[in-house]
């Protein structure tokens, strides 16, 4: 009996099994360390920044970068505003608009995918049928197509971000829920006479978060790179809010010139969804390894 | 299989139709009246009156809708405000580029993530696998349209060794025949216009393909994983045939399949993504057209192009559908 542990061990060790969960740690703590840092800069950061992120100084427009300790730490951009509160400012946004999204279209998602999957039907064909038209929009299509006739603001930019984002969510919880309709505590829930709310509210979706926390890490990834998207083609928040994205627009014309200008806002954006995704994945692989992910990150 | 083509094709003529209902809300619900937006300020009730009456605009809602359909059924979405000229005119110029554009990522992406991905899988846990798995995360998170923003400053800006801007240099290409300009200069056995065009358009694909390049990289290496544990790879190891073989020859050719299928996938997703890379390397394709469209409030063009990306984009899938038979002879609808 011994020598069998011993040898499935030495098995496991030579295809870099062993490797492989230290390594996932390592994968969430990073990306986890990340978004912390995220979360904390958006809440705190702008009380801290050295500047007011509107402020134009016209003495000091395009400045380059000159390192710690001098007034612009990451140089200003073309009306003398300084790179470092804004991109401050921006991550404020960006964790507002990202926490926003994930959480209504988390809510939707969940809500409209347990209904589909537990009463199944013609209420699940009519749920089913909403989910092929939103998803036959190509991303980001749809999110510039509302944005362009409801206009900039940061409620319809959420509204847009949401429109196809709880598609993941229901689709997932809709294959779960059918297969839990039929689990022995269902049907115990039914004979004690609970109602479907109750034993969808109750019983259902509890067992749904930890999926849906999965998936939630990635609609977040990709809602920031989607609202830095639309903000960049002038159709996201309004140009006096500063945002990752809107510098980015403002940059795009003095790229030849200042290159501290896109390259700082474009790093915070990366470096952001790099340590979502990174979170995501070591989560998805600590909770649910069946879900395997293909969407991008826009 | 033909049934099932047939039934596929017949439940996207609803969703077409809900499509283009919503596009039609979507232009009601905007904000301002399009009557006085082209008749400008100076006018008077009775002016308005009739040109509403004129456009169709006093009519029921469902009136409307209905004739809209009918028109873009039939490839008609009016005259664009900006070109003053049809809408699909205007579209047809356009999409040639943006096609070509999509090729040349889809091209890019693949022919960088398919060997990472075998590569990186056939060693799991080893350097070469913790770097392809990182270049992979890293394609996955980069915004394109920032990548495309920091490879103009850096190959065009410091380096000024690509162009980044259009398509080809004026003068260079000869007269058009499919649209496509590198492939018409190849028809034409113009050297220097060939590589002119491929200058061009290799910075906006690379822009484009990174994200296809991370997510296939990670795809590929999975599926090579996968394959890699199957019995007929013992097999042919114990043949004595070099490793080298072994995972090229029968481990990736299995090993494909998904990797196929995502390429179908994130071909939307490159469509959308076509729209922010165009702009930003002011590209003449599809994309750049819609963002010009926008900032013109020109609603005929938007609408035309919206409907063409989204019509593309539901064909895609569908015929992507349809591949996958071919492609995997286990795969029986």
């Amino acid at each position: 009996m011994q020598s069998l542990t011993l040898e499935s061990a030495t098995d496991e060790r030579a295809t870099g099994q062993v490797r492989k969960l230290p390594r996932l740690h390592v994968k969430a703590f990073t990306g986890g360390l990340i978004v912390l840092m995220f979360i904390l800069v958006g809440i705190f950061g702008p009380a801290s920044a050295p500047h007011d992120p509107n402020k134009q100084e016209l003495t000091a427009m395009m400045k380059a970068p000159e390192g710690a300790g001098s007034t612009h730490v990451l140089g200003t951009d073309n009306l003398g505003r300084d790179i470092f509160s804004r991109v401050i400012y921006g991550s404020r946004v960006s964790l507002l608009v990202a926490f926003a999204v994930v959480f209504v279209s988390g809510f939707i998602g969940i809500i409209l995918g347990a209904i589909s999957g537990y009463f199944g039907g013609k209420v699940d064909f009519v749920i089913q049928k909403l989910v092929e038209v939103v998803w036959a929009f190509p991303p980001l299509l749809l999110g510039i197509t509302i944005m362009a006739f409801l206009g900039q603001g940061l409620f319809n930019l959420i509204l847009a971000l949401v429109a196809q984002r709880w598609i993941p969510y229901c689709r997932v919880v809709r294959g779960q829920t059918l297969s839990l309709r039929s689990r022995d505590f269902v049907t115990a829930a039914q004979c004690l006479g609970a109602s479907n709310r109750q034993i969808i509210i109750r019983h259902i979706i509890p067992n749904l978060i930890q999926t849906s926390l999965v998936i939630g890490t990635f609609a977040m990834a990709s809602s920031i790179i989607a609202e830095a998207s639309l903000s960049f083609l002038g159709v996201g928040v309004p140009p006096e809010i500063p945002t990752w994205g809107t510098m980015l627009a403002d940059a795009r014309i003095y790229i030849s010139t200042s290159w501290w200008m896109p390259l700082f806002p474009g790093l915070c954006i990366f470096i952001t969804v790099l340590g979502i995704n990174l979170l995501g994945d070591g989560l998805r692989d600590l909770l649910d390894p069946r879900l395997k992910r293909t969407g991008s990150g826009i | 299989m033909t049934n099932y083509l047939v039934q596929r094709l017949a439940g996207t003529v609803p969703v077409l139709l809900l499509i283009s209902l919503l596009v039609f809300l979507l232009i009601h619900a905007a904000p301002g009246d399009p009557t006085l937006m082209l008749l400008g300020e100076e006018t008077n009730a009775v002016e308005v009156a009739k040109a509403k009456e004129r456009w169709g605009l006093d009519q029921p809602l469902y009136v409307q809708y209905l004739k809209f359909l009918k028109s873009a059924a039939a490839g008609d979405f009016g005259r664009s405000f900006k070109y003053t000229e049809p809408v699909i005119r205007v579209i047809r110029t356009r999409v040639p580029a943006t096609i070509e554009l999509a090729v040349v990522a889809i091209i890019i992406a693949t022919l960088l993530a398919i060997p990472l991905g075998v590569w990186a899988g056939a060693r799991p846990n080893s350097w070469i696998d913790n770097l392809g798995t990182t270049f992979g995360l890293f394609g996955i998170s980069m915004p394109s349209f920032w990548l495309a923003i920091m490879l103009i400053l850096l190959l065009a800006g410091v380096l000024n060794i690509l162009p980044t801007a259009g398509r080809s240099t004026y003068g260079i290409a000869g007269p058009e025949q499919t649209g496509f300009y590198i492939l018409d200069s190849i028809l034409q056995k113009n050297g220097p216009a060939v590589w002119d065009g491929l200058t061009h358009i290799f910075l906006p694909a690379l822009a484009l393909g990174v994200n296809m390049l991370g997510i296939l990289m990670r795809v590929t290496r999975s599926a090579i994983l996968e394959v890699m544990t199957e019995d007929y790879v013992q097999t042919a190891r114990a043949k004595g045939l070099r490793e080298n073989k072994v995972v090229w020859r029968h481990v990736t050719r299995n090993a494909l399949i998904p990797v196929i299928t995502v390429v179908g996938l994130e071909l939307g997703t490159l469509l959308s993504g076509s729209i922010i890379v165009e702009t930003v390397f002011a590209w003449p394709g599809s994309g750049s057209l819609l963002i010009t469209a926008l900032n013109a409030r020109d609603y005929p063009l938007v609408t035309g192009v919206v409907m063409t990306y989204t019509a593309a984009f539901v064909s895609i899938n569908l015929i992507i559908d349809g591949l996958y038979a071919v492609i995997d002879p286990r795969i029986r609808y």
